[in-house]
């Protein structure tokens, strides 16, 4: 600072010294991005390759890089070799239907959290916290007990219906957005004699899109990923969803490998597609707050 | 719901009867804050209902049941702490607490690090920053069921890329899945391909730290690394904090990868804590016996929980201020 004011020919030095530095580190953050990126895409890669190859292709040695010719009717094969299409959409109905539900509670839990100022709040927002951290499986048993209690075992409702609680890492997300509103908006809707409801979804819910897409995009991954759920609760192969209906077609003996591989990239494909898709709504809505 | 005033200057709210002293010695409110607390506690609602069904329910029921020697299809039968004392001898819970602590001490830290040296990496702001974002974050979006089934063929000796790959440096043709510690390896392996999400996580709070802090230190003379050590770790600490606590919560549940890819094996190699306590309850009908584990593994999570967070006392720095 004070070298930099006294001394000019040094802080030109510096200036240098420091554009050679940010340029020797472009160089190795491009180099190791690239690495890392080739090598993430590689597993995926191996799918979709693995996925193309006739029978007879797959048992050559060493494995070829790229399929002789591009077996494209691989996917239909697949698609017809388990109940695959009814079992995509018992993904699709818990997805969607648990998305919606999760965002919606999420976020009327998570306006309470920041626009309402209500006592004690706080300390309750920290009980919110610690219980995203409990691990789920602890909970496996008494909740299987309750959803056979309630005859719910063997259907979708397990799957869907806890989403309308609202869940703690998205309302924490949600609330670290909403802490952020328009207090000026609120406060001059209140004074018109706007009910808090009303404000909740008239005046801050059309504001909130960014972190409410990225929320919703963590819901529709988690929900049409989760495996363990499914695995406990659906027994019956008319409605178990696609993570079961997979696991139980790689288990037959006569699965072939590639109609497996096609399998996995027919049911990879929609979150991809979703993610790319709103791509730039998702990494908005995680820099909200900076995770504190 | 009627209109309500929330935040303002409200006739109801001056001092007067209406915020008088309630006989229990509770704290007052005035009439503003009891309407808040009411509409704060409607809103929250779902949550409250959330907590008490899928956390104090399942909590309460599990100590409960884990006292009983219960299968499901018979009246349960007392047992008092026999769960507990047949978990402390069972070879099994040694075997498989083992292999977590294994699996946690392996994936939790170098996915830390890899996350945050991915993170600093896109943080140089490249112009096609994005499609290495998509790239990177392509893994984490893979159902891991079905990363399972890729990474059987992938490493499956005769056909897949990895045993080919190895090849190249002189290692011979093995299966890697039938040695307990090279499958457990693999386990780790595979939970770095979701090292995108921890690294999105960790660009967010760095895009927190402002740019003149560094300005600062540059010229004050501070080189790269020291920089790193002084400016960017402390003031990445809530987020190291945040992925450290997910991560450590989410190797205590490592599971479906097991599961399908090694089905446990072999030799018990990759049967983790949770794939135990899913056999017991699932597969061997030992109700009782399986909440006396989720009751232990509840109680390791929660031990583990609070010391992080003691330590985080010392070395998190919430001081930022962008």
């Amino acid at each position: 600072m004070s070298t930099a004011a006294t001394a000019p020919g040094r802080r030109v030095s510096l200036k240098t010294q420091n554009r050679v530095r940010r340029t020797t580190t472009g160089i190795i953050a491009r180099a190791i991005l690239i690495a890392v990126s080739l090598l993430f895409l590689v597993p995926l890669y191996w799918m979709v390759i693995t996925a193309m190859k006739t029978d007879e292709e797959l048992a050559d040695f060493p494995p070829s890089l790229l399929p002789q010719s591009w077996n494209w009717s691989i996917f239909g094969e697949a698609v017809n070799a388990f109940p695959f299409w009814l079992q995509f959409g018992n993904s699709l109905l818990v997805t969607v239907l648990g998305t919606v539900l999760a965002v919606l509670s999420s976020y009327v839990v998570a306006y309470g959290f920041a626009c309402i100022d209500w006592p004690g709040r706080d300390k309750v927002f920290y009980l919110v916290l610690a219980t995203i951290f409990i691990p789920f499986p602890v909970a496996i048993i008494p909740l299987f007990d309750l959803f056979a209690w309630l005859g719910w075992v063997n259907t979708l409702l397990p799957l869907i219906v806890p989403n309308a609680l609202g869940s703690a890492f998205y309302i924490f997300l949600l609330r670290q957005f909403l802490l952020q509103a328009s207090v000026e908006a609120m406060d001059a809707a209140r004074v018109d004699g706007a009910s808090e409801w009303r404000i909740c979804w008239q005046v801050v819910f059309p504001t909130a899109r960014g972190a409410l897409i990225a929320v919703a995009i963590f819901a529709a991954v988690a929900s049409w990923n989760d495996f363990l759920g499914p695995l406990i609760y659906l027994q019956d192969p008319s409605v178990q969803t696609l993570a079961i209906g997979l696991q139980s077609f790689s288990t037959e003996t006569d699965t072939s490998f590639n109609q497996l591989m096609a399998a996995s990239t027919l049911t990879v494909l929609p979150m991809v597609v979703l993610f790319i898709f709103f791509q730039r709504y998702f990494v908005k809505g995680l820099n909200v707050g900076g995770f504190r | 719901m009627t209109t309500t005033v929330t935040g303002l200057a409200d006739p109801a709210e001056l001092p007067g009867p209406a915020g008088g002293v309630r006989p229990g010695g509770r704290r007052r409110y005035t009439a503003r804050q009891r309407r808040n607390l009411r509409l704060g506690l409607l809103f929250i609602s779902p949550w409250i209902l959330g907590f008490l069904v899928l956390v104090a329910y399942p909590l309460v029921y599990s100590l409960g049941i884990s006292l009983f020697n219960h299968t499901g299809f018979r009246t349960p039968e007392w047992v008092g702490l026999g769960n507990y004392s047949r978990l402390v001898q069972d070879p099994l819970v040694a075997i498989s607490s083992a292999n977590t602590l294994f699996y946690a001490a392996l994936a939790v830290p170098i996915g830390l690090v890899v996350a945050v040296v991915l993170a600093l990496a896109m943080n140089r702001k490249v112009p096609e920053v994005g499609l290495y974002r998509t790239a990177l974050y392509l893994p984490s979006l893979v159902p891991v069921f079905a990363l399972s089934f890729i990474f059987i063929v992938f490493v499956n000796p005769s056909f897949g890329l990895l045993n080919q790959f190895l090849a190249l440096f002189g290692v011979p043709e093995t299966n890697l899945l039938g040695d307990p510690t090279s499958a457990k390896l693999i386990i780790v392996t595979m939970a770095q391909l979701g090292a995108g999400n921890a690294a999105l996580i960790f660009l967010a709070g760095l895009n927190n730290i402002p740019d003149s802090l560094y300005e600062a230190a540059t010229v004050d003379g501070a080189g790269t690394l020291r920089q790193f050590f002084s400016i960017t770790l402390p003031l990445l600490s809530p987020s190291i904090l945040f992925n450290l606590v997910t991560g450590v919560s989410g190797a205590l549940q490592v599971f479906t990868q097991a599961y399908i890819v090694t089905g446990g094996g072999p030799n018990n190699g990759t049967l983790f804590y949770m794939f135990h306590l899913y056999n017991s309850a699932f597969s061997y009908a030992q109700l009782g016996y399986a909440s006396a584990l989720a009751v232990v593994l509840f109680g390791v999570g929660m031990v583990l929980a609070l010391i992080i967070y003691g330590l985080s006392r010392r070395f998190v720095n919430y001081d930022v201020t962008g």
